[in-house]
């Protein structure tokens, strides 16, 4: 009997992308619900009662939370397609250890929220400060890349795995305040790591049949600003 | 020279998760104590980014951030496992792992900072944080099943740390008659012997807190 799949998500999320890229990769099909993220359905609140958060997976009715978390269970569930998680200790260690980095909540590390303090600076001297925080992590994920790729295109070596995964899902909206500041944050003379690994991913069917167009997310961007609401859950 | 070395303080929940994974798995290390106020070059070598304990450091190359440390660890010597096997219990563990690590350990420390009115609020958000853990228990000896496993080494630290941390804060947050099957878990985790063994002193643990938040406090007095 053939698995039943379902997501729950909303297709601008870079998270909801995550995992539309692994069950991508992994050839599984499955039918995307749209939810709201700002009017929570009883689908759910009833899927995911105590973070009331998208994405969520629900796999023959089981439901599994949590972006990165779901990354995981898609490559211990389904054995078809390469590992998504390397499969050497040390090197499944740096994959989590970076994703983890990526997704840091605390305010001393945060990354990709900071290209939201940056819209936000009040003073050209606060964003200067702003900028400089997102070239150092910047910087450090440039190490991580060189290290974790071993000389191949991706973060995961030949194929694309867990860490491109975890940060490739937020190219498109990169790519959208590159638009809106006009400044280059994957900058090859800064960073040509992962600049050149940037390209290689984008032009990817992984990314591109995932992540709506540059212009698309422009537009919901400025839909969203219009409403005063955060622009990606 | 050790294969195995954690860098950590005896009073840090984070490190005895570690500390109860290396014993369950019979990994013989050499733990290396770190002053948090005086920083080693080697802990700020092993851990750039972070600058935290604890680092494990397994032939030469460090592995940092508790949870990824378990995970690391249950890889690598795969007898005894820690995660269940099958892919649902293990993505379930980890989400109430992270749960854990970012909703209740921050509601229960903000209860211990906050005072007055704040106080009692926290007390509550903490509580209802705990509520999730209590269903998870109800009717299971341990939260791995019948042996215990990686979520209870996560959560592990509601059992002493949570006392000191009550004893700090001046107040009660795992009260026996609203959370009857998540306190006698912290009964029956505490009596397994490879935690029993690694158990620090309470007033330590009590004492370590009791610096953390003059410290907080002074760094907030400063700023105003």
């Amino acid at each position: 009997m053939a698995s039943c799949v379902q997501l729950l998500g909303a297709s601008p999320s870079p998270y909801v992308n995550r995992v539309q890229m692994a069950l991508k990769l992994k050839s599984i099909e499955y039918e995307l619900i749209e939810e709201n993220p700002h009017i929570k359905s009883e689908r759910l609140l009833k899927a995911n009662p105590v973070l009331k958060k998208i994405p969520v997976l629900i796999h023959d009715g089981e439901p599994i939370c949590e972006s990165l978390l779901i990354v995981q269970y898609i490559d211990d569930a389904w054995n078809n397609g390469p590992s998504l998680l390397p499969s050497d200790a040390q090197d499944a260690y740096l994959a989590r250890f970076w994703a983890l980095y990526i997704d840091d909540k605390n305010v001393d590390f945060q990354w990709y929220p900071l290209y939201k303090e940056l819209r936000e600076a009040p003073t050209e001297e606060a964003r200067k400060e702003v900028l400089d925080k997102i070239f150092e992590g910047l910087v450090l994920l440039e190490k991580a890349f060189l290290k974790c790729s071993k000389g191949k295109q991706f973060f995961g070596g030949d194929n694309i795995g867990y860490l491109d995964i975890a940060l490739g899902c937020y190219m498109g909206w990169l790519k959208v305040i590159e638009e809106m500041t006009s400044i280059k944050f994957l900058d090859r003379s800064k960073t040509p790591g992962l600049a050149e690994w940037a390209e290689k991913f984008c032009s990817h069917d992984t990314f591109k049949e995932v992540v709506p167009e540059t212009q698309k997310l422009v537009e919901i961007f400025k839909m969203v600003q219009g409403r005063g609401k955060p622009a990606s859950g | 020279m050790s294969e195995v070395k954690l860098l950590g303080t005896q009073s840090s929940f984070p490190c005895a998760r570690i500390i109860w994974a290396l014993k369950l798995k019979e990994v013989e290390y050499e733990f290396i104590e770190e002053d948090l106020f005086n920083k080693s070059p080697l802990l700020l070598k092993m851990n750039p980014v972070y600058k935290k304990v604890p680092v494990l450091i397994h032939i030469d190359k460090p592995v940092v951030e508790s949870l990824v440390i378990l995970e690391y660890i249950d890889e690598t010597w795969k007898h005894n496992p820690l995660l269940p096997e099958d892919p649902y219990e293990r993505a379930t563990a980890r989400f109430w792992a992270k749960f854990v690590d970012e909703k209740c350990v921050l509601s229960a420390w903000e209860a211990v900072k906050s005072e007055g009115e704040n106080k009692k609020k926290a007390i509550e958000t903490a509580q209802e944080m705990f509520e999730h853990l209590e269903k998870q228990i109800a009717g299971k000896k341990y939260f791995g099943g019948e042996k215990i496993g990686y979520l209870d080494l996560v959560i592990g630290w509601t059992s002493l740390w949570l006392n000191a941390m009550e004893e700090v804060g001046g107040m009660k947050l795992l009260v026996p008659e609203k959370f009857p099957s998540l306190s006698e878990w912290t009964q029956n985790f505490i009596r397994v012997p490879a935690i029993q063994d690694s158990l620090p002193p309470l007033e330590n643990v009590v004492n370590y807190f009791q610096v953390g938040l003059n410290y907080l406090r002074s760094l907030s007095a400063n700023k105003s």
